[in-house]
Parts: C-alpha cells; structure tokens; sequence
C-alpha cells in the first residue's frame, strides 16, 4: 500500500529472477462491513432503552444504590470476597497439580489416596462440605500427633486452627480441588506422549518433565476453563453463610437490604461489584492465555481477519 | 573397564523385549563399535523402534542385557539377580544417548534456541550464556544460523528435525540413536537431514540409525542389520546383506519392495 515503486516492465516469466525487481504491492481495500453498521446501530437503540428504563425507574432507587456502593460494610465484603475467591483457589490449583501427579504415580498407594480424596469432594455437595469445616472444631476439639495409643507430641485447639475463615478457604478450596483435577487431567493427557519422550532422552529427572515440558504446554488448555472456575468461585462464595462465615459481599448487602426493607439496589450493588471484579479477572486471563499461547500461532498471529 | 577404546560403544547380548503377550524383541546380539555407524532396516513392525527404545531404555528390556561403554544399563547385577536402578540413575545413565525421533518431538512452547539449550541448563547446570553460546553453534552447524528464536511451528520438518538433532548434540551423547528421522518429512526436504546425519557420521559419531532410505544406508553405514520379527536375520558389512541375501532370501524380498 504505501510502497509505490513504478510498475515492473519486467517480461520475464513469473519465479524467473533477472536482476533486482521491484515489487508493487497489492492496493487492498478494505471490505466494507455494511452488516456490522445496521448491528451496531440496533444495538445502540437497544442500550439506550435499556438504560433509560433503568435509570428512570424509581423501583431500583439509584439513591440508595449510590450511598451503599462504597460503603465501608460493602467495601469490606468486597475485600473478604475477593480474599476468599483468591485463597480457595491457590488451595486448590496446586493440590489439583499434586492429585493429577499422584495419579499418574506409579505408586499405588499415592493412586488410591487421590482417587480416595477425589471421590469425597466430588460427590458430596458443596454446602455439606461447607457446614462440616464450620463444625470441624466441635467435632475434632484437639488436632495432634501423637503415638498411636500413645502421648500426644504435639496438639493445638481446633477452635483457633479452624477458625470460620478458615474453614471457608478450605471448604471451597478442597471442593474446588476435585473439580480442577477433572480439568488439569485433561490438559495432560492433551499433551503427546512424545514430549515425555524426548525429555525423558535428554535425561531429565521426572519433576523437571512435570515443570518445565508437560506444565507449561497444559497450561495453554488448561487456563481458560480455570478462568471459569475463578469466577464461578467468586460466586460461589456467597455459599459460605453455611460455616457460618458472614463477612461477604453478598451477606453484607442482604444484611442491608434486610434492614432497609430494600432489596433491589442492594443486589444492584452486590450484581455491580460481581461485574466489575469478573471483568478484571478476565483481563488478567487474557494476558495469561497470550503468555502461554506462544509457539501457537492461533493467539499470536497479527495478520489476517480472524 | 570403562572408556576404553576396545569396549564397544553399544553391546545387547540375548535381548528380550514384551510388550504384555507380545514377544517383540525375540533374542537380539549386537555390537556397536565405537565411532561405527549401525543402519537396522527391516519391515514395519520388525522391532526396530523397540530395539532403540531399548537402548536409552524408554523401554524396560524383559530379558538379556544392554551395556554402554561396558557399563550394564537399568540395572545392578548382584549375584546373578537384577536390581532395578532408580530413577535418577536411570536418567543418568539416558545421558549417554541422544536421541532423535521420527516426528522431532521438538518442545512446542520453547523456541529452536530455547530447545537446545533446556537440556544443557536444565540436565547438566551448564551456565545459560555459556549453553547458549554453544547451542548458536549448533544450530549454525545444522545449517539453521539465525533461526533461534522461531518457535518450532515457524519452522519446516527439515528444519524442525535440525534443531531436534542439534537439541540432541548439546547433551554430547556418545551415542546417537535415529528412529526414521526423515520418514515424516516431504520428499524434497530430506536431503537437508540427511546431508547433517552423513556430517556427523563422519565427524566419528557413533550411531544407530534406522531407516527406509536404502542409498543413503548403504554409503554411511559401518554395519547394515536386517530386522524381521524381532530378530536380527542378517548383519555385516552394507554391501555384503544388501547384495547377497543368501540366507532366508528375506531382505531381497524386503528389498526389492523397497526400491521398487
Ligand atoms: N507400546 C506397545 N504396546 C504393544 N505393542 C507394541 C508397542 N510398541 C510396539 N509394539 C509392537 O511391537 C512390534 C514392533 O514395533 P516397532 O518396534 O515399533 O517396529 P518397527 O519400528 O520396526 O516398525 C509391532 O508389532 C508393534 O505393534
Ligand atoms: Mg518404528
């Protein structure tokens, strides 16, 4: 487009070099997206619509919406989501890593114990798990290890090991765990048998085949649904009045909503944050699937209409 | 004994190889010289991946014993019974070999660069300026110069199965094993990897070669072995299996489909 040498006089057949030529580039002009234009515009209409039905309505009482949306309570909850969502999760994505290790061990007593552990948080339901970390403390009062039938060596009180808090964390964390083992399984087992190979030639060790070949190029399949789970978790929080846990983004708002007789702009609050904390997440997932995208052109190519 | 010039290179007395029922592997000899090139052609199915995957023991033999350098591999042998090495033994021992695959099997998420020096850093703790160094080198001798940082879908099979045969001479094996690198390659691209396999062989690499390319065997190799089902059925000098398929008349069938 923008390098206009003269036109080749050249006579010579085509591939057939004879001298320095220059080439003219192909004047490309753009296909008009005609479509996209008519979308846009009723799409535009619909928004506005949309926006104005909202925005007039006196039934989402806006007013209440923007005294509580920075509320030092909301605020809080929003802090105590995220903290959740955040710790469950780096609970569960490394014991996922180490049960698919496991798994894949040769030994079999490490095959049982993650098939064992997999079965359990996977086939009882959440709330369940949720309510038995809350009673952890009154059910085992001491943790210790100690001789079988023998003295205690060491021992702490449940109650300020498994706090609610704590509780929480690891109730997601572990339910979450069966869940992302489904996931990072598949990742692997994506991978060709000839990477392990090759590796394997080179003389690594079996840990540097896990960190270095196998997890980096399952990460490239493994991200996304992750992605997913990240925000499912983040909604799945709102479960952990079963503990009780009552710190959240969402009890603090029903709490609210509960003392104004107010529900609508509460969850307006509650839905706002939701959003906004979902949509940095999913930036974050992009810049992740762009890292572990290299060597696949389908995220790094620049050219061509996709 | 070991690393003495009169210990062959590679040596697998009686080997045994099954894959569940299957007898794959049914009683192989042989003796690699070091410095020899070993061609094996044979049939598909004949055994000839097993008999190298043997070798660098991705596969576990079920009976006989392979030695490299005169050193026993797998295993210790203690009063007639095997005792199984650990892993890191195992891996240790891997080191002796390099190999190269069919479909170059390269690292996806590493470019050429990236490929060659992983082993180096990450096997032997070379230091990464010094492994990079040397793996530039190595890629300008497989004829790839500037071609580091393409990632291995940036690249044709020839070149992908260049950096794989550089990746592999970074770990200065003593021993290379080829299992049918060009097989997977358009027909135009060929020369290229086998132009770099001649180089080496007369660089004085030892190797273990399989292949379908019956020209080319018969001008690098030191020794030519016919596989068929398992067995070695005849062995010696190229000229002398190639030519004179006496007994069995096997690699002559074999043969004549081949070059037909
Ligand atoms: N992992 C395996 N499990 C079962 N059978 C196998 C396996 N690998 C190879 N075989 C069988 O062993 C025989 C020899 O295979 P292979 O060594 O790959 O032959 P070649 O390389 O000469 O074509 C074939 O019959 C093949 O089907
Ligand atoms: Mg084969």
């Amino acid at each position: 487009m923008s390098e206009q040498g003269p036109a080749s006089t050249a006579t010579h057949p085509p591939g057939v070099v004879d001298g320095p030529i220059r080439v003219v580039r192909n004047d490309v002009v753009p296909p008009r997206y005609i479509g996209r234009w008519i979308t846009t515009l009723v799409l535009l209409l619909v928004a506005v619509q949309a926006a104005h039905g909202l925005i007039g309505n006196v039934h989402f009482h806006w007013a209440v919406f923007a005294e509580h949306v920075f509320s030092p309570q909301v605020l809080r909850g929003v802090w105590w989501t995220l903290l959740l969502t955040v710790a469950a999760m780096a609970l569960a994505v490394p014991l996922a890593m180490v049960l698919v290790v496991m798994g894949e061990s040769r030994n079999p007593l490490l095959k049982a114990v993650a098939l064992g552990f997999f079965n359990v948080s996977a086939t009882t339901e959440i709330y369940t798990q949720l309510v038995f970390w809350g009673l952890f403390a009154l059910l085992f009062p001491r943790l210790s290890i100690s001789i079988p039938f023998g003295p205690e060596l060491i021992g702490v009180d449940s109650r300020l090991l498994v706090t609610p808090a704590v509780a929480a964390v690891v109730g997601l964390g572990f339910n979450e765990s069966a869940y992302l083992t489904e996931i990072f399984r598949a990742g692997f087992r994506a991978i060709d048998r000839g990477q392990t190979e090759a590796a394997q030639a080179l003389g690594m060790s079996a840990r540097k085949i896990w960190l270095r070949i196998l997890l980096p190029q399952a990460m490239r399949t493994i991200i996304p649904p992750t992605s997913n789970e990240t925000i499912g978790m983040l909604k799945m929080t709102s479960l952990v009045l079963a503990v009780p846990f009552t710190l959240d983004l969402m009890f603090a708002t029903s709490a609210i909503a509960n003392r104004l007789f107010l529900p609508v702009p509460l969850l307006m609050v509650a839905a706002a944050w939701y959003l906004f904390i979902t949509s940095v997440l999913m930036v974050g997932q992009y810049f992740l699937e762009r890292h572990y995208g290299r060597g696949h052109d389908l995220i790094v190519s620049k050219g061509g209409p996709m | 004994m070991h690393g003495m010039a009169n210990v062959p290179a590679v040596e697998m007395r009686d080997v045994h190889k099954f894959y569940s029922d299957f007898h794959a592997l049914r009683g192989v000899n042989l003796t690699i010289s070091k410095g020899d090139v070993c061609v094996a052609i044979g049939p598909s199915g004949s055994g000839k991946s097993t008999l190298l995957r043997c070798i660098n023991q991705l596969e576990v033999i079920s009976a006989g014993r392979i030695f490299l350098d005169g050193e026993l591999q797998g295993y210790r042998e203690v009063d007639g019974r095997f005792h199984t090495l650990s892993p890191s033994r195992v891996a240790n021992q891997r080191r002796r070999t390099g190999m190269v695959f069919q479909r170059f099997n390269l690292f996806p998420h590493m470019t050429a660069l990236e490929n060659v020096v992983e082993g180096p850093i990450q096997v032997k703790g070379v230091p990464r300026s010094e492994a990079r160094e040397r793996a530039l080198a190595l890629l300008e001798r497989v004829g790839l110069h500037g071609l580091g940082s393409r990632y291995p879908n940036q690249l044709s099979g020839g070149q992908q199965q260049r950096v794989a045969i550089a990746r592999t001479l970074a770990m200065e094996p003593q021993v290379m094993l080829f299992d049918e690198p060009t097989s997977a390659l358009d027909p135009e691209l060929v020369g290229e990897v086998l132009d770099v396999i001649k180089d080496l062989a007369q660089s004085g690499m030892t190797m273990m070669l399989v292949t379908h390319e019956i020209g080319f065997a018969r001008e690098v190799a030191d020794d030519l072995v016919f596989m068929d089902h398992g067995l070695i059925v005849e062995g010696g000098k190229p000229q002398d299996v190639l030519n004179s398929p006496a007994r069995g008349a096997k690699p002559g069938a074999f043969l004549s489909k081949v070059l037909a």
